[in-house]
């Protein structure tokens, strides 16, 4: 499975985040493997989001290093990576521009922008909106946008902050199988949830955070059989409360 | 009773367009308020954009001293000016004072804080919904000012009309650097002010009509653009 052209994995060792004396993400260790899906699981708080922050540079760490495994500059890295966000950033403008506007941002030309963004919205069935203003558009077909948006800048690497959190059952049924096509393209995906449905459906790797700390890497299925840590047994069993 | 029936018709000969000295007036004092708030945009924007993004040392007394002269009073911002364009003054050599240009500067000083603190209120508000994006995209603060003009474009021309509604209305610092000489630099508040105190009426009423229709023009106009505004930002 090692991919000696990719930047990944990506190993987090030591990390800290501090706020006025209190620590909000405590992860001693965690490697994003390559091509994986990566899901980032727990209960409200646990700080899922934060981490998901600071592996994508959002939010810097009061300590700790984030090592890719090809020695790459934080402009490559930037380039290789895109994040969506739980509500979705959308641009005062049509889906088109939301999508040109991105990859004028990563330096794309004028004329294949818009090809390439043209190819994406065919390739996630938003023509027929291509000329709608994209903040009128539903939950579902924003979300839409979000990933699409995100997917036509090519990363390698996507963050994706509860995809499905504010959808209905179609709606994110429509997500999971974007997510499916990203997988299959050979995107590394790493999704916070704390929805153990998602999680159980398609997660090849989980990370279980409680109270800001990683208290458990594994294995997907092994995680859901014989989790090794008390916590984890709780959330799994809807006993974990604070 | 009587009296009223002289000042109404005359109103309406001045209206139809009796007197090509009326509608010079109203030329010129449209020349003046669009020439300002137009340079007044061209360096407001990418100001307040800026103040809005750039965090630099004494930047919080900055936007507290623009948010301040968004009510400077006209008369002392006219004074100001007159005594840098007057013969002695320090800009003297320039010839400018009681030309129409002293007037565009004394406007362009009026609008320019209105622009500014608009401009920056509106980009800081826009920031904070977009930063997380941009940044993903590897976009900092300074890549990120075209982008944010662009998409609070709606926000951004009302803001430009506020200013055209000040310059539009404003008498005070025009009469002191224009001097209000017939034919020159005599705009329609100017005039206004002139003949009410002389005692012509119907010429003072009519540039009112005027000027209120102007004034109607420019809120329309405001409205209809913050309609659209809204269909493309999700609101409507």
């Amino acid at each position: 499975m090692r991919d000696t052209t990719s930047m990944l994995p990506l190993i987090v060792r030591d990390l800290r985040l501090e706020m006025d004396g209190r620590t909000l993400l405590d992860v001693p260790l965690a490697r994003i493997q390559n091509r994986q899906r990566n899901v980032i699981l727990g209960p409200n708080g646990a700080g899922k989001s934060l981490f998901l922050r600071v592996c994508h540079g959002l939010i810097a760490p009061t300590s700790g290093r984030i090592e890719y495994t090809l020695p790459v500059s934080a402009t490559e890295i930037r380039r290789k990576q895109a994040m969506v966000f739980q509500k979705p950033v959308m641009l005062r403008r049509s889906v088109r521009a939301n999508f040109t506007h991105a990859l004028a941002m990563a330096g794309v030309g004028w004329y294949e922008r818009r090809r390439m963004a043209d190819e994406a919205m065919a390739q996630f069935g938003l023509s027929g909106l291509a000329d709608s203003p994209a903040r009128v558009l539903s939950g579902g077909e924003q979300q839409r946008l979000a990933i699409a948006r995100a997917a036509s800048l090519g990363p390698d690497l996507l963050f994706l902050d509860e995809p499905t959190s504010s959808l209905d059952p179609t709606a994110s049924r429509q997500i999971e199988d974007m997510l499916d096509v990203l997988h299959e393209r050979g995107v590394t995906l790493v999704l916070t949830t704390h929805d153990l449905g998602l999680a159980r459906r398609f997660a090849d790797v989980i990370f279980f955070f409680h109270n800001g700390r990683l208290v458990e890497e594994n294995d997907a299925e092994r995680f859901f059989t014989q989790p090794e840590t008390e916590e984890a047994k709780a959330f799994l069993e809807h006993r974990l409360f604070w | 009773m009587q009296q009223d029936a002289v000042p109404i018709s005359s109103i309406l000969s001045l209206l139809t367009g009796d007197g090509g000295n009326f509608l010079g007036i109203i030329f010129l004092s449209l020349q003046v308020t669009i020439t300002a708030v137009t340079c007044a945009g061209l360096v407001g924007l990418p100001l307040g954009a800026g103040l809005a993004l750039v965090r630099f040392p004494g930047r919080t007394v900055i936007i507290v001293l623009v948010n301040t002269m968004m009510g400077f009073p006209p008369v002392v911002a006219g004074l100001a000016i007159f005594l840098l364009l007057s013969r002695s003054g320090p800009l003297g050599e320039l010839g400018l004072l009681f030309t129409p240009k002293a007037m565009m500067i004394a406007q362009f000083v009026l609008v320019l804080p209105i622009i500014v603190a608009l401009t920056r209120q509106t980009i800081e508000d826009l920031w904070t919904e977009y930063q997380d994006h941009m940044t993903s995209l590897g976009a900092g603060r300074l890549r990120s000012i075209p982008t944010l003009l662009w998409d609070a474009r709606f926000s951004l021309v009302t803001t430009l009309l506020a200013g055209l509604g000040r310059a539009s209305a404003e008498v005070g610092a025009i009469l002191i650097v224009g001097g209000n000489i017939a034919g020159f630099t005599r705009t329609m508040t100017t005039s206004i002010a002139l003949e009410t105190s002389k005692g012509d009426l119907p010429l003072a009423m009519a540039l009112g009509v005027v000027l209120m229709s102007l004034t109607l023009v420019i809120n329309s106009l405001a409205f209809g653009i913050s309609r659209v505004g809204a269909r493309f930002s999700g609101k409507s």
